[in-house]
């Protein structure tokens, strides 16, 4: 499956990465499977999706939890909990 | 209903005249203005950039008048946020809410303040005096969204 991949802020900076486009490897359909899909990269992945950190996921740009199905060309953000207002 | 995400300011009283321009079932504005401060957590703060989510920021903030419209009789509401570079004293956010009474109003405004805050989203950026550092999402904002989803109305 490929995916849009979206970062920001204090996320942005810590990946080194605004956007990137990514083939997941077939069985991960899920926001869960994506973010351990990503730990697995390591260094800053690893340190700021490691459970117990705070951060936020949007598909398709709605508000998504660890269950939220993915699709196939899907648009997935990643970022800290936000600070607007 | 009107969303706006924007660089520039913007002027209350005209935004406020245009919303209620000519609709005589109006009896009661209520408005927030958000504006930036030069202190935070005790640290001078001298300016800062707030960043986006183009697209979703906009669907976000719909989502959240659509919900504040269902809950509360609201003739019409404006939401005006800012983003990029600010300073203190600079306004960041403006909402605006009319109705036929007052507590529609009041109600519908400081519920969408509260919304916007923990779902909408944007990300504050400070310059202080030991640095640049990206804002911590704040627990007493959860607490203040979370109260709206006991009250039923």
């Amino acid at each position: 499956m490929k995916l849009k991949l979206l970062y920001f802020a204090r996320l942005r900076e810590a990946f080194e990465c605004a956007e990137e486009d990514v083939a997941l490897p077939a069985g991960i359909d899920d926001v869960a499977g994506l973010t351990e899909w990503l730990r697995a990269r390591g260094g800053a992945f690893a340190r700021e999706l490691a459970p117990g950190r705070a951060y936020r996921v949007a598909v398709d740009q709605a508000m998504a939890g660890p269950q939220t199905r993915l699709r196939d060309n899907a648009e997935v953000a990643v970022f800290p909990p936000v600070t607007g207002g | 209903m009107s969303v706006r995400v924007q660089t520039e300011d913007f002027d209350v009283g005209a935004e406020i005249a245009r919303l209620r321009r000519g609709n005589p079932k109006v009896g009661a504005v209520a408005s927030f203005v958000g504006v930036v401060r030069d202190i935070n957590e005790g640290d001078v703060v001298a300016g800062m950039t707030l960043e986006h989510y183009p697209g979703m920021t906009e669907r976000s903030i719909q989502a959240i008048v659509a919900e504040a419209k269902q809950r509360w009789n609201v003739q019409d509401v404006l939401v005006i946020h800012r983003v990029g570079e600010l300073q203190p004293t600079d306004q960041i956010v403006l909402v605006v809410v009319t109705s036929a009474h007052r507590g529609d109003a009041f109600a519908a405004c400081e519920f969408l303040m509260d919304y916007l805050k923990t779902r909408a989203p944007f990300w504050k950026k400070e310059r202080r005096s030991a640095g640049s550092r990206w804002v911590e999402a704040r627990a007493s904002d959860d607490d203040a969204a979370a109260r709206w989803e006991q009250t039923e109305r």
